[in-house]
């Protein structure tokens, strides 16, 4: 028997047991194996369910087994750190049939996924507000702010936070399916989604592309900058200030 | 706009952001922590992820019992907020991705 036909066999209940498996006695273990394969798939599944909280209240407990057991043999794990498993679930959820008519969905598992990222990202020490207030606006212009590693930007067609928030914070359901663009950030421990301001997540993607300040404000259409700067000093987002040559 | 404009722009909105940010601390934080009761009393076991914790091993995978093709839950509210598929010209004015 070989690797791969176990592992075959292991993802498939439809496969017969691989020949050669025997008991200390030497016999047939064609039972042993069904108790692992049935716990392989229950631990994978239960690790998913842990990983997307939102996703199984919105589709309930039921469907999201019944789907998690789809995914799992679809895509075993790739590498022995659960914490980061269900990388695959947005394209996975994106082809699903019985849910091709939720369109939020896989943006909800980016973010889910986003949320565990953050959380596992490095500590990074915040700029003071005060380095900030000492800076001239010339300065800052011309400066690349780094983001702090834990910083997630996640883009939507739907609500996506105010969905997140309606499931884990038990705030009002979304009404109407309008684009939400939210970052995720890791003040302290916990991450937490942030509601951009309309308009603002170009500049947030080409700061954290190492853009300079100047050149952000350009990559997208005018936005609440006052807002956009208070998150970020709010979450304390902003690690490092390189300045740029001056011109 | 102009690099002079720009300046400005960034002159002006970073005082308003830190002004506000220094004059209402305390506000801030405390809405902070209401967040942050919840989030530890709710979800803070699974914040990490799978893999951290030890997962029961004893469970039955009640294989085909529970599948019906219809996902349930709040997502049915969600979906049709008013009698129709999620209101897909307000998606219009999504920024271009990317």
């Amino acid at each position: 028997m070989s690797q791969t036909e176990f592992r075959a066999a292991l993802l498939d209940p439809e496969r017969p047991v691989p020949a050669g498996l025997t008991d200390p006695q030497g016999r047939p273990a064609g039972r042993r194996f069904d108790v692992y394969r049935n716990n392989v798939t229950v631990s994978l599944t239960e690790a998913l369910r842990q990983a997307f909280p939102v996703i199984r209240k919105l589709v309930g407990e039921e469907f999201f087994t019944a789907m998690a057991r789809e995914h799992v043999r679809a895509h075993p794990p790739t590498s022995p750190m659960m914490m980061h498993y269900g990388r695959n679930m947005p394209v996975f959820l994106e082809n699903f049939p019985p849910v091709q008519h939720l369109g939020y969905l896989p943006d909800i598992a980016r973010l889910e996924l986003a949320l565990r990222e953050s959380y596992h990202a490095t500590d990074a020490a915040p700029v003071p507000a005060e380095a900030l207030q000492a800076l001239s606006a010339d300065v800052l212009t011309a400066s690349r702010l780094m983001l702090a590693p834990s910083i997630r930007l996640i883009r939507s067609r739907w609500p996506i936070h105010a969905i997140w928030s309606a499931n884990m914070r038990g705030t009002d359901a979304p009404k109407a399916a309008v684009a939400e663009d939210v970052l995720i950030a890791r003040p302290d421990y916990d991450p937490e989604p942030h509601c951009l301001p309309d308009g603002a997540a170009p500049f947030i993607a080409a700061l954290i592309g190492g853009e300079t300040v100047a050149d952000a404000l350009e990559a997208g259409p005018e936005f609440d900058l006052i807002a956009m700067l208070g998150l970020l000093l709010a979450t304390r987002a902003i690690v490092e200030i390189t300045p740029g040559d001056k011109t | 706009m102009s690099h002079s404009m720009k300046t400005l722009a960034v002159a002006g909105s970073l005082a308003a952001a830190l002004s506000a940010h220094f004059v209402t601390p305390a506000a801030a934080q405390d809405d902070k922590e209401k967040c942050f009761g919840v989030a530890l009393a709710g979800q803070n076991d699974c914040a990490a992820g799978p893999g951290t914790t030890c997962a029961g091993t004893s469970k039955v995978d009640y294989q085909g019992n529970a599948w019906k093709l219809v996902p349930a839950g709040t997502c049915a509210t969600m979906e049709l907020p008013d009698g129709r598929m999620g209101a897909l010209e307000a998606l219009d004015r999504d920024l271009p991705q990317g």
